[in-house]
């Protein structure tokens, strides 16, 4: 004997987003926010490309993403810039986290101090002019020669977006940009438990705890 | 020249194992021996020879990496011979470690099987190149299963990396993804630490495939230094307890609840927590859905068990998951052939996920409740906070979920002059076979009614290709069980003629271990799933989907030196299932059965769980 066909069963009302969260039935799409993650890793081969391809993998949105090495021997920091949603900001931090060769991962507050580096080949035709431009952003000229002239400007985001801006009026041949860095304000750690190394005078490398402490 | 059984019982290493898996008891807890002492501790003689193997001076690389597996305990590896993993083989044929030479690199699928079985990772060894990328399936699939394993891949020397030499294959980076961690040895002093180091992390925590590639003139290479004792990163231990206040929350949302329901997953069984769940959810009254992998965490003939749930999971399952107001999700990562969409997926239930990797909260489903620990740990924390006073009252929804068990049996229909019925064929061998036997699969219809109608009461008894769905895997995994089980329990495999034809070879393997393995292809002539699926979906267009060129699977399994049987009515049935089973060896059953029949019931692909449909027409 079978039961009653599936319309004829009771079904709850009740409905999830796409993030399995129950919602309200006038629930609209989840807005997205940029947020700035960093992670302190194991400066080991393939650790980049690790990071990289996770977050190809699970078609997280990246910006941004840098990498060089910090006061302690052996490590690396890696800064990315995601725009996600709340949910998929936190899964992107977990699943980073969960790479073996990262040390910690942390999100950086509104408060971080961040910066970026572009440089900016235009044509030379009106040196003086290109000069003010990039006096006024505080850059420096890096070669200027009879057709071009390659400046190099650093900032936070809107700056360089602002001065990109300014020198478009002089024809911008090329352009690179390295992406943001950022590290946390004042003593606030910018991953968790990150402690200085070497070579800010402590000496214990080895107090690095998981993001999950 | 032929080996004959008694050249088999007096070669001294095949005693020496036999032996060891006499004396060995399964982590597996049987009714009458639940309160027997652990036997399953190294005994004094291996606690030294893991200790010795830790310390001695290698000689070299591929010593050192030999000497990582034995000091981490390894018994058994599984594999395929070649160029680049030369050195490391020359190296194992003076260690106690079994090898079995696997006909193909599906030895993955049989290591996977084997770490299953055990409850420790299970070790596969290939070549370079095509070695390697053979294994990328049974990694993938290892990977997403959450299954403890270690792959050792050769490479060619360091110095011909990246120069796209005879059989190179960049390993690493095609591995990386589906990997819990991968490693490039690329120094023989640290290659065996990092052998050590890589069985250990696949161990720890969620479980996952690790992976070493070792290149030639790393394992060629001499070191003088010992490989000590296996290590997973610090780093990389989870906390096995849970946060106090994670669990007080989780707890009184449980003792707030109406309809509670316990949602047990493979993190279950994984973690072996299967007493603690089993347990939890006597001890409050709280029904229990497994999921796929979780089969076998709970006994399926208990009452309070209302079986799995899922795409063809059981109709009483999908309308408890569908109506219950308090999920306790322990080891599951909501998979999508669980949830269906996932907008309607239990929209009532407040949801509790007890979880050892904090990535898998909130990643498919919201977890309202999150509590990060190891399952056995938190079960026991949230048994403790819970109390008997506060247990909820589960009495009416017990009924209701029991109303629902009367309403959507599992049931098929049989015509004694018609084709057998697969249903059938699981059920004859289940009534047959022991409660703790090992049952694998491949993938398609079959898996699914060797799922539905076969009766789990104990853990890591189900093996299966869950996450990734691959074909091929029950032969092989069939031999993996095999090797890792003790003797006195049973393995069978059950086939579909499409899976069982894509790791055929492996008879090979069963033949010449003389493993006890009964095969059963489940003979539809079709690679019957799609078939199934295009008829619902695709009006019954079956492109590429008929298989009436099958092989005679029972003559074929002669030709390798197995035994062969065939099933062509319900007559047969009972005959072949004694004779089978008596056959002490690989024996094939060719079971023809009804081509048309299809896989009920069926929750489409992003549908509710509650609108299972029992037949076509519901779909
Ligand atoms: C390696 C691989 N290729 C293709 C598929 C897609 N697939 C899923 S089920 C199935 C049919 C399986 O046929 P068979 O093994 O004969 O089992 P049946 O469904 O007939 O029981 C196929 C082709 C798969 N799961 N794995």
């Amino acid at each position: 004997m079978a039961g009653p066909t599936p319309d004829e069963r009771p079904h709850p009302t009740g409905r999830r987003d796409e993030h399995g969260v129950r919602k309200e039935p006038d629930h609209g799409p989840e807005p997205t926010r940029r947020a700035t993650v960093s992670a302190l890793v194991e400066d080991e081969p393939g650790v980049l490309a690790r990071a990289a391809g996770l977050f190809r993998r699970r078609q997280f949105n990246i910006e941004s993403l840098t990498v060089g090495p910090t006061t302690v021997e052996g490590h690396s920091r890696i800064t990315l810039v995601v725009e996600e949603t709340e949910a998929g900001i936190e899964q992107a931090k977990k699943q980073l986290a969960k790479l073996t060769p990262v040390i910690a991962v942390g999100e950086l507050s509104g408060d971080a101090v961040a910066a970026e580096l572009v440089l900016l080949k235009v044509r030379g035709e009106e040196p003086d002019k290109v000069h003010a431009i990039t006096s006024m952003y505080d850059g420096q000229t890096l070669d200027a020669g009879p057709r071009t002239i390659t400046v190099q400007i650093t900032g936070d985001e809107n700056t360089i977006d602002d001065a990109i801006d300014a020198f478009d009026q002089f024809g911008i041949i090329e352009i690179a940009r390295t992406g943001q860095t950022a590290l946390e304000r004042g003593d606030s750690p910018t991953t968790p438990g990150e402690e200085p190394g070497h070579s800010a005078g402590e000496t214990d490398d080895d107090e690095f705890t998981n993001y999950d402490d | 020249m032929e080996e004959t059984d008694d050249d088999r019982a007096s070669d001294p290493r095949r005693r020496a194992r036999r032996g060891r898996r006499r004396g060995r008891t399964d982590r597996a807890e049987r009714p009458d021996e639940a309160d027997a002492e652990p036997t399953d501790e190294p005994t004094a003689d291996a606690a030294a020879a893991r200790a010795e193997a830790a310390t001695r001076s290698p000689g070299t690389g591929a010593n050192a990496v030999i000497a990582a597996l034995e000091a981490a305990g390894v018994e058994t590896a599984f594999g395929v011979q070649g160029g680049a993993i030369m050195p490391v083989y020359d190296a194992l044929s003076a260690s106690s470690i079994h090898h079995v030479t696997m006909a193909h690199e599906g030895a993955v699928h049989a290591a996977d099987a084997y770490g299953i079985v055990r409850g420790d990772p299970g070790v596969c060894m290939a070549t370079s190149g095509p070695g390697a990328t053979n294994l990328v399936t049974g990694i993938a699939d290892a990977s997403m299963d959450s299954d403890a394993m270690l792959a050792l891949t050769g490479q060619v020397p360091s110095d011909m990396v990246g120069s796209d030499a005879f059989q190179e294959t960049d390993t690493v980076g095609v591995t990386a993804p589906i990997t819990k961690h991968n490693y490039f040895a690329s120094d023989s002093d640290d290659v065996g630490r990092t052998v050590g180091e890589a069985f250990a992390l696949a161990g720890t925590g969620r479980p996952g495939p690790t992976l070493v590639d070792l290149p030639k003139d790393v394992t060629f290479g001499e070191t003088d230094r010992p490989v000590g004792e296996p290590a997973a990163p610090d780093r990389a231990i989870p906390d096995a307890e849970a946060d106090d206040r994670q669990v007080e929350e989780a707890a009184s949302a449980i003792q707030r609840a109406e309809r509670p329901l316990c949602l047990f997953g493979g993190g279950v069984i994984k973690g072996d927590a299967t007493e603690e769940a089993r347990a939890f959810a006597r001890e409050f009254g709280i029904p229990v859905v497994t999921t796929m992998p979780g089969i076998g965490s709970f006994p399926e003939d208990e009452d309070l068990c209302l079986s799995w749930a899922g795409m063809h999971g059981t109709g009483y399952a999908n309308m408890a998951i569908t109506h219950t107001d308090c999920l306790i999700a322990v080891g599951t990562r909501f998979d999508d052939r669980l949830t269906g969409g996932v907008d309607t997926f239990a929209p009532e239930a407040e949801v509790v996920h007890v979880d050892i990797d904090p990535a898998e909260i909130s990643k498919n489903v919201h977890a309202d409740y999150p509590v990060i620990g190891d399952a056995a740990t938190v079960l026991d924390q949230l048994d403790a906070a819970i109390g008997y006073a506060d247990a909820p009252d589960t009495a009416a929804w017990r009924e209701q979920c029991a109303a629902w068990r009367e309403q959507y049996p599992m049931d098929y229909a049989i015509d004694p002059d018609e084709p057998v019925k697969p249903q059938f064929v699981v059920e004859a061998f289940d009534a047959a076979m022991d409660d703790d036997a090992y049952v694998t699969t491949g993938v398609g219809q079959h898996q699914m009614w060797a799922a539905q109608y076969w009766t789990y009461r104990e853990p890591r008894t189900f093996v299966s290709s869950h996450g990734l769905g691959t074909m091929g895997y029950g032969l092989p995994a069939a031999i993996g069980a095999r090797v890792a089980a003790d003797d006195d329990r049973q393995v069978i495999s059950f086939e579909g003629d499409g899976s069982f034809l894509m790791t055929i070879q492996e008879l090979s393997v069963a033949v010449r271990e003389n493993l006890d393995v009964t095969i059963v292809v489940l003979n539809n002539e079709y690679i019957g799933m799609v078939r199934q699926w295009q008829d619902a979906f695709f009006e019954g267009n079956h492109m590429a989907s008929q298989y009436d060129w099958m092989p005679e699977f029972d003559t074929l399994a002669e030709a390798f030196g197995a035994k062969g049987f065939r099933i062509d009515e319900y007559d047969d049935v009972e005959g072949v299932v004694e004779e089978a089973l008596a056959y002490d060896g690989p024996s094939v059953v060719d079971a023809h059965i009804d081509p048309e029949e299809n896989v009920y019931p069926m929750v489409a692909s992003g549908a509710a769980n509650g609108q299972f449909a029992l037949a076509e027409d519901q779909l």
